[in-house]
């Protein structure tokens, strides 16, 4: 096989009707590659088709042009029917959103988030415990309902979560964007010891070029209809 | 002085402790004046103080002075006139300021601005194509789009004070720079205060003239731009600062402060920070903050910075 990079997104392009007449170019060929264990961060302001473009690679928005290949294999534009393709795709690549709270299950404790997520994906769920020590969390947390979590803990569970079926991408999606400093700098340090440790690449999209730079190894940066380049880190 | 807060304390009733605890704050014409700290510090409760707003159910002790007027006594036409012409805010959101049937133009004309002044606010801030966004509507533009168009409103008016809430932390660095130089030549030309809020200090220091450090409702530092930067005397800015991400420098390890931002229901019979404080000792809990001179002019609440005695001595004998 060829020496492909572990993401591929090639000619990513989708358009909106508008109301009336028109339509709305939120992202125009879009291409970019990360390698393994690699990392790119996504910037641009609100309005740029950075969340398309996550949207995209995950599989929530279905591209009209182009398409994102992992490990040198396509991803159908649509999610698969059968479980076992539906598990294997989203082993491919997780998401983490700007506010985990809409993306949890209200009535499972962090603990018990985790044993399901890693039981549905065939894994021990003996390594729940792991998990939530890899981000953070102590006993307290892990018996604690979403509701009950701070922001930033919210966002280690979310985090944990995107982890436990073995991703080999993680999307996330302005994930430090909604909190403090001070907590966002505890995720920042968070995700680049994952990435370290475990090898799965990240695609980190924010609006805030000094979070983004921060912890990627490249940047794109989005500019509204879509158009895009891309910059070493320090090329500002 | 344009704008002065004097030992304002808020208090809401249920709050474990005072939104705003003993708050002295300082503007003058022609300075921008930087606000910074975390979610829930009481940045936005400061600055709507000057708008003569507190919280529903809220009591205030202290002052809140805007040039001559007494803000907190002010009622009816000169409270309208007040929040209308004397001072501006520009929020967090935008779409929060702009009713969402009315056209960009009627927003800015309320605002005192004709057709060719509306134009050349909205060229100003950076839109394409003015004459067309006169005719459009809120749900037609970006957050960033309306955030500009909120900006425009608010240099419309000409206000002797313009608040700044976070006014620019949603656009992307090309963007923020357009904006925040624009807003200081405005400034300048108007001769009009800003207080900037942000809870990006880097950013704070590299724009305003003094800043202020707040921590749970208090005011831990103030000092010029330049000095917070090179020798942060209170042990949460300088957490501040080494946790903030800066453009440009990706080398530097973010060292993040541990636990978490108090809340309302958090309250603390002695220094708030105690629990976060590399420098903390059991003293520290029951010390109740006073801020002390620093030689350099600024002010600090920690216990472990000596007071500046002789430098304010040395002050009054220059
Ligand atoms: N109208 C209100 N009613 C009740 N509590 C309020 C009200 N307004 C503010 N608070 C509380 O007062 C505290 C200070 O809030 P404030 O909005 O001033 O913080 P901030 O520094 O602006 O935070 P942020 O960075 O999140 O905007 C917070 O705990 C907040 O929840
Ligand atoms: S008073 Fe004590 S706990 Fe508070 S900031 Fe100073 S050293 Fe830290
Ligand atoms: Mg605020």
């Amino acid at each position: 096989m060829k020496d492909e990079a572990l993401l591929v997104a090639d000619g990513l392009r989708k358009t909106y009707a508008l109301p009336g007449r028109g339509r709305l170019t939120a992202a125009e060929d879009v291409s970019f590659t990360v390698a393994r264990g690699g990392s790119l961060g996504i910037v641009g302001e609100s309005g740029s088709g950075k969340t398309t473009v996550a949207r995209m690679l995950v599989g929530l928005v279905r591209p009209d042009a182009g398409g994102v290949r992992v490990d040198g294999r396509p991803r159908e534009a649509r999610t698969p029917r059968r479980k076992a393709a539906r598990l294997a795709r989203a082993r491919e690549i997780q998401m983490v959103f700007q506010d985990p709270y809409v993306s949890l299950d209200p009535r499972l404790t962090a603990a018990q988030c985790l044993r399901t997520a890693l039981r549905l994906h065939g894994r021990d769920d003996g390594t729940a415990a792991e998990l939530l020590d890899r981000v953070g969390l102590g006993e307290r947390e892990a018996a604690s309902l979403p509701r009950h979590l701070s922001g930033g803990q919210r966002q280690r569970l979310a985090i944990a979560r995107a982890l436990a079926p073995g991703p080999r991408v993680l999307v996330l999606d302005e994930a430090v964007a909604a909190l403090d400093v001070s907590i966002q700098a505890q995720i920042l340090r968070l995700l680049d010891e994952i990435r370290r440790d475990t090898g799965v690449a990240l695609v980190f999209v924010g609006h805030d070029l000094a979070v983004v730079q921060h912890i990627t190894d490249e940047v794109l940066v989005m500019r509204r209809a879509g158009s895009s380049n891309r910059a070493p880190p320090g090329g500002f | 002085m344009l704008l002065t807060l004097d030992h304002l304390t808020v208090d809401l009733p249920g709050a474990a402790r005072p939104l705003l605890d003993e708050v002295s704050l300082r503007v003058a014409p022609g300075e921008v004046v930087g606000l910074v700290g975390e979610s829930g510090s009481g940045k936005s409760t400061t600055a709507k103080a000057a708008l003569g707003l507190l919280p529903g159910g809220a009591t205030a002790s202290g002052t809140v002075r805007v040039g001559d007027a007494d803000v907190l006594a002010l009622t009816g036409e000169n409270l309208r006139r007040h929040r209308a012409r004397t001072v501006a805010m520009v929020h967090q959101d935008p779409r929060a300021a702009l009713n969402p049937v009315r056209r960009i133009g009627d927003f800015l004309r309320e605002r005192g601005a004709d057709r060719t002044r509306a134009v050349e606010l909205l060229a100003a801030v950076g839109l394409s194509d003015p004459e067309r966004r006169l005719r459009q509507r809120p749900h037609e533009l970006s957050g960033g789009m309306l955030q500009r168009v909120v900006i425009a409103g608010a240099l419309a008016v000409r206000p002797r004070l313009l608040l700044a809430d976070e006014a620019t932390s949603a656009l992307d660095v090309t963007t923020q720079a357009e904006i925040l130089a624009l807003l200081r030549t405005l400034r300048a030309e108007q001769g009009a205060g800003m207080l900037f809020i942000t809870h990006d200090l880097h950013l704070a220091a590299a724009y305003c003239d003094r800043v202020y450090v707040m921590y749970a409702g208090r005011v831990v530092e103030e000092r010029t731009a330049r000095a917070l930067f090179a020798g942060p005397a209170h042990p949460y800015t300088r957490g501040l600062l080494s946790c903030s991400p800066t453009l440009g420098d990706t080398s530097r390890t973010l060292l993040p402060i541990p636990g978490r931002p108090p809340s309302l229901s958090d309250s603390f019979p002695g220094c708030p920070f105690a629990a976060r404080c590399p420098d903390a000792e059991p003293e520290c809990e029951t010390w109740r903050p006073v801020a002390v001179d620093l030689p350099d002019g600024g002010t600090t609440a920690c216990r472990r910075v000596p007071a500046a005695v002789p430098a304010a001595a040395e002050r009054s004998t220059t």
